[in-house]
Parts: C-alpha cells; structure tokens; sequence
C-alpha cells in the first residue's frame, strides 16, 4: 500500500483491517443487541433474515468481535497506557471541545480521550464475552444456573450500553475531528494533522524519522 | 369383588393390605379418594414398602412379606378379646354356633388327619356335628367348647400382639392403632373394606391369606353391607372372565368343576355337588347344579347330549390328579411328559416362576404354538439375546407356530370387571398385518381336527365330532354369537307352574332361573345367563345413573349373578329386614318383599322371620369362620412361614411351610437358604406399566424405561450400593443385572429380633419389546404355588445382592444373536 | 398452540401497545391440583403425551421414578417425587405434577424480546406462540419456576399450553381429563378456590394443620395452583419456590435499565449532535500544516548536521 508522498501513516493495513472487522461486528452486535434489548428495536431483527438467525448469529459475532479486538488491543495498548500529559490534556477539555486544541497541551499517539475508549472497550468487551457465552443457550445454556445466567444477561445489558455510549462518542469523535476518518479508512495523515492533534506522536516520528505510525519503524521518512 | 368399584365410596374404613391399588389399579382409586373425601373414610395400607398408595394413606404399617395370616389372626385375636364384633350379624349370618365333632384338633402347626408321605389331610374330622336330620348341631348361647366361635378363640390366642410383631416385624403401637381402627367397624352402621390383589393370593398361603381376611369382615359384620366387602381388584380387564367361564384346568364354566376319573358316571359326579342343607330350610343353590350342568352339556354338544347318553357326560375329559395348572403343566414339559403347548394369551416366559426352568422346558417341546398379539418372550424363547436369553438356537429343536391376533381393540366382546360386570365393547380399529382373532384361529384348529378325526378315525373322535358349532359363518364365529349362547336359550317352549308358556323355543333365557335339567334349556355358562336375553345385549348397556347416590348403577352393563352388585346383600340388613345401617340401606324387608337398589341376593319374597340364611351358595346359609374341608390345608387359616423364608417359624419350628403345598422335588433342591440368600425379595407391578405388555408401546417405556430393583438405604449402605447404580440379585435359581433404587420406602423390619431387609423386584422388563431389555424378575422366583390355587409364591422369596460394574453396554441394548453370537440384526432374521 | 387472534391476549410480549383484549369478560381459568390425592399413577404424562403428540426420547433408570429425568421440549408436565421424613420419622412420599404454572405476572412474557412469542389469553393462560420465538432463553430466566426448556432441534422455547387449545374450545386440559382421582381439576379460578378451601379444611381435620393453597401472589396468583398439606413449606415437594417471584434482575433488566439504557443513548446521539452544530468540525488549518512543515524542515536541518 502506497501512501501520499509528505504524508504520515497513522494506521498500517494490517491494523486498518482489524479496526474494520471489530467495527463491522461490533455495529452488527449492536443492531442485534437492541433488537433483543428493546422492542423498539426489534425491527432491526429483519436485518438478519429472522428473529431466528439475529439470536444464531449474534454469539459468533461476539466471538468474533472479541478475536478481533484482541488484535487491536495488541497493537495499541502500549500507546494507551496512561501519563502525565492526559492528565494536563484531560484538564484542558473544554478548550479541545471548543476546537481551540492550539491552547491544549500537546499529547502522543493518542489523548485522554482515545484513550478512555480504548480501555472503556478493552474492559466491557471481554465482560459482554464472558457474559454472553453464559448465556449462550445453545451450548452453554445449561452450564451454569439460571441465576447465574439472570446476573449474566444483566450484566452484559449494562455492559453493552456502556460499550455502545462509548462507541457513540469514537464514531463522533471521527466525524468531528476531521481527518480521523481517512487516517482509519486510507491510514494517512497529512503532518498538519498530525501536529494538532498528537504533537508529541509526530515530534517523535519526525526526530526518529519515522514514516509512521510509530517512531521505532524501520522504513525512512517518506519525501516530499 | 363381593361389591363393586362404586360402592368402595360407601367405606367408613379403606384397608389396602395384599395388594397396591393405587400402583396396580388407579382407575378404580378413584373411589377409595372419593370415600375419604365424602364419607371422611381412613385408608390404612400395610405393605412391606411404602407404595403409591402409602402416600395417600391415613396410617401405614410395614409387613414382612408372606406373614399377613399372623397379622390377620391377631386381629381377630384382638376383635374377639376386646368384644369388637357385630354380635347379631355373627351369631345369626356365620356358623359361629354351629358344633364341629369330635375329633377335630390342631396341634404343633398341624390340624388333625395329615398325612406326611402324601402332604395332604384327610379331611373327614373338620366338619360338624349333625343330629339326627343330617343338620349341623348348633349353640346359639356360645358355651360348648366345640362350637366354632370358642374354637376359633382358641386358634387365634396364640397370635399376641407381641407374637404379631416378632413375625411381621410390625412395630406394636402402628398394628394395634391400626386393630383399633378394624374394631371400629364392627358398629353395625359402620364398614370396613378390604381391597386386595396378588399381594395376598401369590404366595404359598394365598387362598388361607384371603380367608383369614374374609373371617374378619364376617367378625366385624361387613360382608353384604355398603361400604364392605372382601373385594379382590382383577389384574387384568378380563381376569374375572376368565375364572368365570372356566378357563382353569379344574373348573367347567360357571365354577362347577371338571369330573374326576373317579366320578365314573354323571350320578357318582353330582352325588358330590349337589349340596343338600346342612340347616333347616335353607337354600343351598347348588343344589341346582344338575340343572346348570345339563344346560352346559346341551350348549356344548346340542342334539347329541341327550338323557340316554347321560348328557354327554362321557365325553368330557376327567382329570386323574387336582388338576394341570401351570406349575404342572411345566413340570410334565420339563420331564419330557408334555410335547406339545398351545399358548394362547400368556406369556409364560415372564409370567412364570423360575425363568429358567420355562426355558428349559419350552426347549423340550416338539411344538410350540403362540397366539398373541405381541412378539412375546415365550414365542422368542429360543433365540441368544445374550444374558437376558441365553438360549443356543442350535441346540433348541422346538418347532415355534406365531399366530398374531387382534386384541381388545381390534374385535368386539366382553371384557368381566373386578366388580363381575360383563361391558360389551365395540371395535374400534382394523387389526394391522396378518393378525386374525383368536375365534378365527380357534375354527380353523376345530375343523382341521375334526376333518382329521373324521377322516382317520382315531382314539376318541367322539367329543370332537359331535360339538355344537352353529355359527353363521363356522369359520369365524361372532363375539356376539358367542355371547348369546353363553346366555342361553330355550330349546322348547317353556311353560311355568300354571301352563302358560314363559319362553318361546328359540328365545334367549331371561335368567338362570329358567334353566331345566331337563334338555329343554342350553347355556353355556349359567351365571352370565341374563347378560343376553330377548330384550338385547345387556352387557352393552350404558347408562350410568345411580340412584340417590348409593354407588349402585344397576342400568350400567351387567353384573353377573343376576345383575346382583352386591353379593350376600341380605346380610345388609339386620334379622328383621331392616338396614344395619339406615343411611346405606341395600335392600330391605318392606312386609311383602325385599327391595332397595340392588337385585336381592336372596328370595325375593322370603320373610326375615323364616330364617334363611343370606349366605344362599352355601349349605348352612351362614359365613363361614370353620371352612370345614373346602381348604387343603385347614378349617382355619394358620401362619406358615414362605417356602424360601429367612426367619424360623415360632409358632411350630418343625412345621414351618404351608404342609400341604405341593412341591417337585427338582424345585425343592432349587430353594435358596437364609444363609446364602439372605435378604427376602417380593415381586410387583408398577403403575406406569401394564405387565409384560405395555414395554412394547414407547410411552409406557418412557415413563419408565429400564429394570430395576428397591431396596432400603439401610441395605444399601451396608452393601455399598449408590442410588443408581448397577447390582446383580440373586436367588438360588437365577440372577438378575440391573439398576438399584434405594429409597427410604423400604425398611428393615425388626423380625424376631433381627432386621430383615427386603428387596422389591418390579417385573415390567423383558427382551422384546421398545423398553430397554431386562431380565425378568421371574427369573429369581421359585416353582411352588399356593397349596389349594397353585398360584406361584412371587410375593416372598430369597434373595443376595451385590454392587457390580456396569454391564457391556452391547447385552443391554442388542436384539437375537445367531449361532456365531453375530446380532440378527446385522443378518436377516430367520423365518418360522 | 392456538394463536388465535390478537383481540384474545391481554398480554404480549415484546410489545409496547396494550392489547385491545375484548374478551375481558372470560372468567379467568384455574387448574387445580391437590396433591394430596395424587397417587403419582403418571396418567396426566401420558396425556400429555398423547393430546400434544410428544415422544421424548426414553431415558435410562437412574435412580429416581421422574422419567424423564427433568421437563425437556417433549415432556411439559413431570411427576417429581419427594421421599420426606419429618421429625417424628414419619415418612411421607410428596408427589408433585411439575409444569407451568401460568402465572397472572409471567416473568417469561416479561423477559421475552420476541414480540407474540409468548402471549396471555383473557383466561389467563399464558402461551408460547413458537413461530415468533428466536430461541434465545430469556423466558427461562425470566421464569420463577424453572418451566420453559428450549429444543435442541428447532431452538423454540416450549412448556404447557395449559392445553389451550382444547380450552378454547370449550374442552378442560387432558391432564385434567385422564386424571383417574380427580386430583386435577379445572374450571374457572374462583370456582377452583373455593373447591380448595373445602378440601384444605378437610385435611385440617385430618390433621395437617399447616395445609392451604399454594397461588403465590409474588407473581399475583397463579393458573395452576396447588393443595399442599404443607402449604408452610412448599420447598418440600421437590423444591417448589417457598417465595416465587421474577427476579430482581430480570426486573432491573426489563424495567428500569430499558428506559434508562434508552434515554442514555439517545441523550449521547444528541449531545454529540448539538456539539456538532455549537462547535462544529475540528479541521486542520493551514497553520497547522504550516507549522508540521516548520518542524520537519528544523528536523531535517538538524538531522544532515548530525550526520
């Protein structure tokens, strides 16, 4: 995969298509979720053929889900782990809720913000996995009691809410921080991008002469 | 039943002792539930586990199995000590009076006249005295020793409440309430009932267990009242049936009996039956026997018995021993004396004891010939279905015949309840593959022999020859053809006192009343005359109305004698006509006549005053406390421990089994010991099936699927056995691989001192059929029967237990095996 | 069964409009069963069998008289059979027809998302409607009693009909009619009441005090109720719920978390959607560009120098 030239790579394919396949189960689990979350929603059921394949389906998509995020999680809990600049950057939110990020503090690969989801995520979806396959009924159902499986369904209720809040505020995020969209779907940044967002990140590429999307990689900065 | 299923409802007291009726009979529960719930009746069930019925019961008493005569007799032990009897009823309605003679004496567990070498009595000395006239001598004032009432006071005083539990192994304080519950009855508007099964008749002492039980209902006044009764629950729908036209190897239809060779004339034959009375006046109706037995012969051999042939008598068979029941007829096979069996309707490879000995028997028989709707275990007997049939085809040289019928459902016909009502019952389906009814099979064996007989002449053509066989189609008679002859008819016309003519010839008999000894009548079995008469198929009646309630619905069906629903219903009343107890009243004296609700079983127009007993089959009109010599083992039931039994019989050591039960000596060398069988085992239905039948249909088999035995947690702990897990039962003459039931049901019972632990064998399973496979709990009973019935003892015999592993799974689950041990259902299964 | 037509529910699950329910003047139903003159004879299995055309599969003996062993797609109603001793030693052998008890509160339909999976006639027989149902097994957790098993064939949920579909027309359930004590019995639920205070006060007088009806009001009564002569202690007869009730989280689950679960997504939807028109996009400005070049081109300078 070729790149813009003057460009900077913030997601390799590898983790493009990662991101892609735990996006495409997790909006599918959701549709189907709510579908047997709210009757409001039970509609959504058509989506899937049947109220039958929707309850079929849904498991393996979890299981699914969570293979997958496994692999995003890989790639990307280094650059999540927590530090001193979230907290400097957490502190200046209104600002980056204003689009004044010129007056945030300047943070690496990923803010505060990215960051709350990552691990949101990295702690609901293996809860919704184990939960889920409590209450698996074709396999599991009669692996553990019935009120094991009460708590379980709550639980993963809860947790599919919170998962789904969360993934309200990252596809937000993406639409409104403009740029992110591509940096997910091509993998590219332009540096300007790079530089008002994650300062840091791309001091770093640029001292090391890194093309992205971390410092240490091999490849020589790509020219202009 | 002396009463009928309706009737139980009348009870102030429910007894279920000998039998499981919830288990074995929960159509006809329905009335003890309504008894305790509209006449606030106490159901007491003694029984050596806590069955079905048990967990509705009011008071329950655990009994060893095979001891009910010792708990019988201090029953009455304690009826006569504490003065709990109808005193009227048993002074005037039982030969409590009468005088027995001199010479009459029991001692050592032995009455007077036995005789060791042939194990049987003469009889002679149990009888009573009689005076000048030929009638019993009798002391209404109770004083003379001999009189049956001190005689019986005599017999019984031994039976102690604690000689009671030290047998039965019945704590004291459960026997006693229950004793005080018995007395309670003996009010003479109160009554007991007493529901009995197998439980009582399969043992050694079966036909004395029921005796003893019967003594008791006459003591407490319950016999012929509402509510009372000796009532024996038929294990099948048509068991009654069966005794009733005769279908046993001593009896001709309607309980008259087959000659003897020593009954060389028909004079010599009724010399013994026609009963003249033994008190003034009374009717003694067998002394209509002639009549009955002449209108047999006439339904039998039509023109050909005529008075100068004597009826035909001839060419009846006569038996040279009791008779060739079963127990018998497999003996003879065993010894190669039996080549041939016709097995119609029976299962003996399940039904009877010693499976092992059924087996080797059946393998010696020329031919076997099986009429059954189902593919039982007698017509696979010689096929290798490994453990549970371990027969070597290639030895067997039995040649089978399967002929499948249609059954009750696939035919029309009768079918005769506990309760001895004949139903009519229609067809409701077409028989499936080449399945004929059994009156198709049965023409086409007829006239095969009788062309046969005809064509080759033969030893005794004559019986075969000259039968009756008027039958629209004579290849197929009809149910309903059947029955009207069954009925009977005139054969002229019959005229009464007067002249006028009451039946035309031709016409259906209206009752036994009409029957001649004459030629003139026919009927093939006298008692159901009356359930076809010229007013129609009585039998098909179905209204079900019952009059203020009284648990009598004479418009349903028909009861067969006279469609009489209670039996002895004069003794409802007391000795001026009126009901012993007023708010069930059955019939009563209105000045010119009796009437009630039910057929009076007695003469309609006898007075009270005349004194005519209401026990009208019998020569004293009275209920019998002394049986005089109609029992082969005594005038009085007596306690006799079970041929295989684990405890010494206290009362007389040296005679401790029934002396007078008949045994090969081959099945006594096959009787266990305590010491290496320790454990009493006992045999029963379980309601979820029916028989050996019901494992053929899926839903049976899925309510309960595979064999089993109960056993206690006592026993199972000291064997180490789990609930569920695999034992192998034992006895002397076989074993059986099976699961364990372990339940707190079954408890050791403190039986002289020691506990004895009883393991329960329910029969259900077999190797055909959709069930998983068993063994048959037959295969652990032993061969012997009750002394006077030969009814096998399957209720109490000895048995060992032991944990085992669990079985291959292959012998459990696969079918018929070749010579080769190959299962047939890898290969073709071989044709008949 | 009997899915007749919508006017006939006063309850359906998943959906949110109330049923027209026209036939509210139907007197409510009742199955009666008093245990105490259950003989256990199996005959209402049988029945069930029978009317509903069931064959599960035959098990083995295992060690108990339930067979099957437990209430599976094929069997929806099971005699459970309890060996009890009390403290005086007395055995009692408490037999118990297991099945649904068609609950007035059903916690199947309140758990079930399906809509018309599992409905409740004016009658008040609650019934599994199986083309509707997904087989996801909420109406088991939902369930206080352990009823609804789903098949491993065609995974719908299946239970008692309360054979809806002979009472429909008039006929009672053939549990009810093969019952040879009468030990079941049905007809309309005050007439069954009162039939049970008769028998209650008649195993009082011999002497079960503690003895009553069991139509627990936690799930406000029931369609099938019971004779108890332990009515105090129903756990007895082969763990019969002393308390029944639905779950307080299946309560939380299907009451309180669905508004609020609701409420926060679309409170989430819109702020990000007023955040949008407020604040609008968050785009890279020349400057920015500007700037990221700035640094690079130092970077570079820095970086020949080095080398």
């Amino acid at each position: 995969m070729s790149y813009p030239k003057g460009t900077i790579v913030r997601n390799s394919t590898l983790t493009r298509v990662n991101h892609w396949i735990t996006g495409l189960c997790f909006v599918l689990l959701t549709l189907s979720g709510l579908a047997m979350f709210h009757p409001v929603f039970f509609w959504l059921s058509n989506l899937f053929g049947s109220g039958q394949w929707m309850r079929a389906l849904h498991p393996w998509l979890g299981v699914t889900l969570i293979v997958s995020f496994l692999g995003l999680f890989i790639q990307f809990w280094r650059d999540n782990l927590w530090n001193r600049d979230d907290v400097e950057w957490a502190k200046s939110l209104d600002k980056v809720l204003d689009n004044r990020e010129e007056e945030v503090p300047p943070v690496g690969r990923f803010n505060a913000g990215q960051k709350v989801v990552f691990w949101g995520m990295a702690l609901i979806l293996p809860v919704l996995f184990v939960t889920g396959i409590l209450i698996w009924e074709v396999y599991f159902g009669g692996a553990t009691s019935i009120e094991t499986q009460r708590v379980a369904v709550l639980i993963h209720s809860l947790g599919a809410i919170g998962a789904i809040l969360i993934w309200i505020t990252h596809v937000y995020a993406a639409i409104w921080v403009k740029g992110s969209m591509r940096a997910m779907l091509h993998g590219w940044v332009t540096p300007g991008w790079a530089h008002r967002h994650h300062r840091k990140w791309f001091q770093r590429l640029v001292a090391t002469g890194s093309p992205g999307p971390t410092p240490d990689s091999t490849a020589k900065f790509r020219e202009h | 039943m002396t009463n009928t299923w309706q009737d139980i409802k009348n009870a102030n007291v429910v007894l279920v002792m000998g039998g499981n009726a919830a288990e074995a009979h929960p159509c006809g529960f329905k009335w003890v539930i309504e008894a305790k719930i509209e006449n606030k009746a106490k159901l007491v069930v003694v029984d050596p586990r806590f069955t079905r019925t048990a967990s509705v019961a009011d008071v329950y008493a655990p009994i060893r199995p095979g001891t009910d005569i010792a708990f019988l007799s201090g029953v009455m032990r304690y009826l006569l000590e504490n003065d709990a009897i109808q005193h009227a009823y048993v002074k005037a309605y039982t030969n409590a009076s009468l005088i027995v003679k001199e010479g009459y004496g029991f001692e050592d567990g032995l009455f007077t006249g036995y005789n060791e070498e042939k194990r049987s009595y003469d009889k002679s000395s149990w009888d009573y005295e009689l005076d000048e006239q030929g009638y019993a001598k009798s002391d209404d004032t109770w004083q003379h020793p001999r009189c049956v009432i001190n005689l019986l006071k005599g017999h019984v005083a031994r039976y102690t409440p604690e000689l009671v539990s030290r047998i039965c192994g019945t704590p004291q304080d459960k026997y006693l309430e229950i004793c005080k519950i018995f007395a309670s009855t003996a009010a003479p508007d109160k009554a007991l009932t007493s529901l009995f099964a197998l439980g009582w008749t399969q043992h050694s002492v079966g036909a004395q267990n029921i005796r003893a039980m019967a003594m008791v209902q006459l003591l407490l006044g319950n016999i012929g009242v509402a509510g009372g009764g000796m009532n024996a629950l038929r294990g099948h729908s048509n068991i009654q049936g069966l005794t009733d036209v005769g279908l046993m190897s001593n009896l001709l239809p309607g309980y008259m009996t087959i000659p003897k060779d020593t009954d060389v004339s028909l004079d010599k034959y009724l010399e013994t039956k026609q009963f003249k009375p033994l008190r003034p006046g009374q009717t003694s109706y067998w002394q209509n026997y002639r009549k009955f037995f002449v209108s047999f012969q006439k339904a039998l051999y039509g023109d050909a018995a005529k008075a100068e042939n004597n009826w035909a008598y001839d060419w009846l068979p006569k038996l040279d021993v009791d008779g060739y029941d079963v127990l018998r007829a497999f003996e003879l096979m065993d010894n190669g004396q039996m080549n041939g069996y016709i097995c119609q309707g029976f299962n003996p490879m399940q039904a009877f004891p010693d499976r092992g000995k059924i087996r080797r028997s059946l393998s010696k028989l020329k031919y076997l010939v099986v009429i059954d709707p189902l593919d039982t275990e007698t017509a696979n007997f010689w096929q290798d279905y490994g453990p549970q049939n371990p027969s070597k085809p290639a030895e067997i040289q039995t040649e089978v015949f399967q002929l499948p019928t249609t059954c009750f459902a696939e035919e029309d016909g009768s079918l005769v309840n506990s309760a001895r009502w004949l139903q009519w019952h229609w067809k409701a389906a077409d028989a499936p593959g080449q399945a004929k009814p059994d009156l198709w099979i049965m023409a086409g064996l007829y006239h095969r022999l009788k062309s046969m007989y005809a064509k080759d002449g033969g030893a005794f053509p004559d019986p075969i020859l000259n039968l009756s066989w008027s039958y629209a189609d004579p290849a197929e008679p009809q149910p309903a053809e059947l029955a009207r002859e069954m009925n009977g008819r005139a054969l002229v016309d019959i005229k009464d006192d007067t002249g006028a003519v009451v039946l035309k010839a031709g016409q259906q008999l209206d009752g036994f009343a009409q029957l001649r000894d004459d030629g003139t009548t026919m009927s093939g079995c006298w008692i159901f005359a009356g359930s076809w008469t010229e007013k129609g198929n009585q039998m098909a009646r179905r209204d079900a109305s019952d009059p203020r309630d009284a648990g009598i619905a004479p418009n349903w069906a028909w009861a067969w004698p006279a469609n009489r629903r209670i039996l002895y219903n004069r003794a409802s009343a007391d000795l001026d006509g009126k009901a012993w107890n007023p708010h069930k009243p059955v019939i009563q004296w209105n000045g010119s006549k009796w009437v009630g609700f039910d057929v009076p079983d007695y003469g309609p127009t006898v007075k009270p005053q005349d004194g005519v007993g209401p026990f009208i089959m019998n020569q004293e009109g009275q209920g019998r406390l002394f049986a005089r010599g109609l029992m082969v083992e005594g005038p009085f039931p007596e306690h006799y421990e079970p041929f295989e039994s684990p405890a010494e019989n206290v009362l007389h050591p040296k005679v401790k089994s029934n002396p007078a039960a008949r045994v090969f000596p081959n099945d006594r060398k096959a009787m266990g010991t305590a010491q290496d069988f320790p454990y009493v085992g006992t045999t029963y239905r379980l309601t979820e099936h029916f028989h050996y039948w019901t494992k053929h249909a899926l839903i049976n088999a899925i309510l309960q699927p595979e064999e089993f035995v109960e056993i206690g947690e006592a026993l199972a702990k000291e064997k180490g056995i789990e609930q569920g897990g695999w034992v192998k039962v034992s006895s002397k003459r076989g074993q059986v691989i099976c699961k364990a039931f372990v339940t707190k049901r079954i408890k050791p019972l403190m039986v002289d001192g020691k506990p004895t632990h009883v393991i329960g064998c329910p029969i259900h399973w077999g190797f055909t059929g959709v069930a998983r496979k068993g063994y048959g709990a037959n295969t652990l009973t032993p061969f012997v029967g009750d002394a006077n019935t030969n009814t096998p003892e399957f209720k109490a015999f000895l048995l060992n237990i032991e944990k085992t592993n669990a079985p291959p799974a292959v012998d459990v689950a696969q079918g018929p095996r070749d010579a080769q041990g190959v299962p047939k259902s890898l290969t073709k299964v071989g044709s008949l | 069964m009997a899915d007749l037509q919508s006017q006939d529910y006063i309850r359906r699950s998943a959906t949110n409009l109330t049923p027209p329910s026209v036939r509210h003047h139907e007197l409510e139903v009742a199955k009666l069963i008093d245990v105490s003159r259950c003989i256990g004879c199996k005959a209402c299995q049988s029945a069930c069998m029978e009317w509903n055309n069931l064959r599960p599969e035959m098990e083995e003996f295992n060690g108990a008289y339930e067979n099957p062993h437990d209430l599976n797609p094929g069997t929806w109603t099971l005699m459970r059979f309890a060996e009890y001793e009390d403290e005086q030693g007395n055995l009692e052998w408490l037999i118990r027809k297991d099945g649904c008890m068609h609950c007035e509160d059903p916690g199947c339909l309140k758990a079930c998302p399906a809509p018309g999976a599992i409905v409740q006639y004016a009658n008040g027989i609650v019934d599994f409607i199986s083309e509707n149902c997904i087989g996801c097994g909420y109406c088991v957790k939902g369930c206080p009693f352990n009823i609804p098993r789903i098949s491993a064939q065609d995974h719908k949920s299946y239970k008692c009909t309360l054979c809806s579909d002979r009472v429909g027309v008039g006929l009672e359930p053939a549990c009810v009619k093969t019952c040879p004590t009468g030990a079941i019995m049905f007809g309309s639920k005050d007439d069954m009441k009162d039939w049970a205070g008769e028998r209650i006060a008649e195993l009082k007088e011999r002497g079960f005090q503690n003895a009553g009806l069991y139509d627990p009001p936690e799930v406000g009564g029931t369609h099938v109720m019971y004779v108890l002569h332990h009515a105090d202690k129903p756990s007895l007869y082969s763990g019969l719920p002393d308390k029944p009730h639905i779950s307080a989280l299946v309560g939380a689950w299907k009451g309180v978390l669905k508004p609020l679960a609701l409420a926060g997504l679309a409170f989430a939807a819109v702020s990000a959607f007023v955040h949008s028109i407020v604040s609008g996009p968050n785009e890279t400005t020349e400057a920015d560009e500007a700037r990221a070049r700035a640094e690079m081109e130092k970077a570079k300078r820095n970086g020949s120098a080095e080398s």
